[in-house]
């Protein structure tokens, strides 16, 4: 890759540069301001002092070397971690809690396992004190458009990982949040199922109103995926840059080897994996007695 | 590999028709047990069963006497000159041969109590099951509420769980006397032993069982919109159902340990009374029998609950079905590859 002639990330063509303008014109959702979180004190912060902002209907990745606080970042945004100092605006409201106007799809499948299909959907609705029959009505036009009718009274324990993903997102897009949370929610997936559901999820986000906060350490994952992507650093976990992903849209399969994607996987690799000195991989070397062993 | 070596595969399922065979051995092994020490005369036998008295004084007929005390007696009245007495070898009268004890276990249904005014044995039986009951069900009205709100606020878990702690460290029994006291020498006492017996556990059981839910299912459900009650009522109830469920089966296992003590108390009644009773009259087989219907009524019931719980709670082994199934399958193949 080192050898390739590869643009610069920060190249936008016209059409991405007026993509971008046009996002930045719309309402902010998502205000984050000095959030910090500690845990352990003797260990220092988890998160220190990180800002950003999201706008209606972009697609915001977050990404970074495990340990970095992604997840507590997005839970403390869903409202289910406590904030040690800083401010989470959503709506133009702070938050305490976690809310309805943010909807969350996590990593493990957290179907209820003993609703069916539907009834996981319905389940928010439910809370919204939706008549049980609207509910179901509402929650079987969503079952569709995730294209698991025929399992609408299955029990999640009879799904695939991929479907019960699918039906996660369903329940959580159901009661019309302004933004969805995803925590790595296609990291358990196999490969193949994982593309699959990213142009999925791509697939949702054109036709739905929402704004998606994406976790993922998949740097692939994350250029395909997102308008802009958020890189954070360990010890302490700040913000080392905010990317805008110069690859325009709609995103294909095939624009994993354009120079604008490839150029971008560049720049995050150096931020994610920055090359050290004892970084060197020591050839390993077997002496010929194991080796003749061995054949 | 042949099948026979499969059959001892480290944590491998066996086949339906094996495990199948294997639930029948299991009860037959202790019973052909029983059967040959009960009838084959070499095997224990310390008794002799006197069938002649000959010219020992004090034999009667159909009485057990030691074997060495029958030697001697008959030694001696060998060097006297006088006859001889005869007699078969026989196991102590608290060891009655299996076919006797089945034989009892139909007669202590049909025949009449010795003395008039006593119970039968089906009423002692229905005694016994009545106290159960009650104990189980009145413990259970509180135990099982208050144990699920220990396991989901941390205030009722530490308004409570200490004291119960302390609590259930004091055997059941000895609050016998002063349940007497309190509640007079009828069933209320029993009931209340059997209700301190199984609440602390219960309480403390269940509160670890509703800790044990899928924090993640809890957090989903807040981010869906439920609030407080909502979660308790829509998320942790259902989802430690089926857990509870089976919890409670062991735990009216463990209230059956505390009847036998509960029945002593106050006026003796139920099936230890019955039990007891048949002791004194020395009819050890139908003690035998009384036994053997506890545990038919444990394990019968506990298999309609297990029945029962399996119906009620069928989203959970839906999957486990399929992967049974594919490992048969797996394990079908396998064989027919091995065959061929």
């Amino acid at each position: 890759m080192r050898e390739l002639q590869l643009p610069s990330y920060k190249e936008q063509s016209q059409k991405v540069k007026e993509r971008f303008d046009r996002i930045k014109q719309r309402e902010l959702i998502l205000k984050v301001e000095r959030l910090s979180k500690t845990f352990d004190s003797e260990k220092g912060p988890v998160l220190d002092n990180i800002s950003f902002q999201t706008y209606r209907r972009e697609f915001v990745s977050i990404i970074g070397p495990s340990g970095c606080g992604k997840s507590t970042m997005i839970r403390l945004i869903a409202g289910l971690e406590d904030i040690d100092s800083g401010k989470i605006i959503v709506n133009n409201k702070e938050i305490s809690g976690p809310g309805i106007e943010r909807g969350m799809v996590f990593q493990g499948y957290t179907l209820f396992p003993w609703l069916t299909v539907v009834e996981n959907v319905m389940y928010g609705l439910l809370r919204k004190k939706m008549l049980r029959t609207e509910a179901k009505n509402c929650a079987l036009n969503w079952v569709k458009i995730v294209g698991l009718e025929k399992y609408q009274d299955a029990y999640p324990s009879q799904l695939s990982g991929g479907m019960k993903q699918r039906v996660a997102i369903a329940r959580s897009i159901a009661t019309h949040p302004k933004m969805l949370l995803m925590d790595e929610p296609f990291s358990a997936l196999d490969p193949q199922t994982r593309s699959k559901m990213q142009a999925y999820l791509l697939e949702i986000w054109k036709n739905v109103n929402i704004s998606i906060t994406f976790i993922t350490h998949d740097i692939d994952e994350a250029i395909y995926l997102s308008d802009r992507i958020i890189v954070l650093k360990t010890d302490p976990g700040e913000i080392q840059e905010i990317i805008e992903v110069p690859v325009p849209r709609p995103r294909t399969p095939e624009q994993f080897l354009s120079p604008e994607f490839l150029a971008t996987k560049k720049r995050l690799e150096e931020l994610i994996h920055p090359k050290k000195d004892d970084d060197e991989v020591n050839h390993i070397i077997i002496p010929p007695d194991i080796n003749e062993n061995v054949l | 590999m042949s099948s026979n070596n499969r059959m001892f595969d480290i944590r491998k399922p066996l086949s339906k028709k094996h495990k199948h065979r294997l639930i029948v051995l299991s009860f037959i092994i202790p019973l052909l047990l029983w059967f040959a020490v009960s009838n084959l005369p070499f095997l224990w036998h310390p008794m002799v069963k006197i069938t002649d008295t000959g010219s020992v004084a004090y034999f009667k007929k159909e009485m057990l006497i030691k074997k060495e005390v029958f030697k001697i007696e008959n030694e001696r009245m060998k060097s006297r000159g006088l006859k001889l007495a005869q007699g078969e070898p026989s196991n102590p009268i608290y060891l009655p041969a299996p076919q006797d004890v089945v034989t009892s276990l139909y007669k202590a249904f049909t025949t009449p109590p010795r003395r008039t005014g006593e119970p039968w044995l089906h009423e002692s039986l229905f005694h016994s099951i009545k106290i159960i009951f009650w104990g189980f069900f009145l413990s259970s009205m509180i135990g099982v509420p208050l144990g699920i709100l220990c396991g989901t606020f941390s205030f009722f878990k530490h308004l409570t769980e200490p004291f119960i702690e302390f609590f259930r460290y004091l055997p059941a029994p000895v609050f016998g006397a002063l349940a007497v006291a309190i509640l007079g020498i009828n069933d209320g006492p029993k009931i209340a032993i059997i209700i301190i017996g199984t609440f602390f556990q219960q309480v403390l059981v269940i509160s670890n069982t509703t800790r044990n839910i899928d924090v993640s299912l809890i957090e989903a459900a807040q981010t869906l919109g439920a609030k407080r009650w909502a979660t308790l009522r829509t998320i942790i109830i259902p989802g430690i159902l089926p857990y509870i469920y089976k919890d409670m089966r062991i735990l009216l296992g463990w209230a059956w340990t505390y009847l036998v003590v509960a029945e002593v108390i106050g006026t003796s009644t139920g099936i230890t009374w019955f039990i007891n009773q048949q002791a004194k009259y020395r009819n050890f087989e139908y003690v035998y029998a009384s036994i053997l219907i506890i545990g038919i009524v444990g394990l019968l019931s506990d298999q309609i609950l297990a029945y029962l719980g399996n119906k009620l709670f069928y989203w959970q082994h839906l999957q486990q079905d399929k992967k049974e199934n594919e490992r048969t399958t797996t394990t079908k193949l396998q064989r027919a590859k091995s065959k061929s």
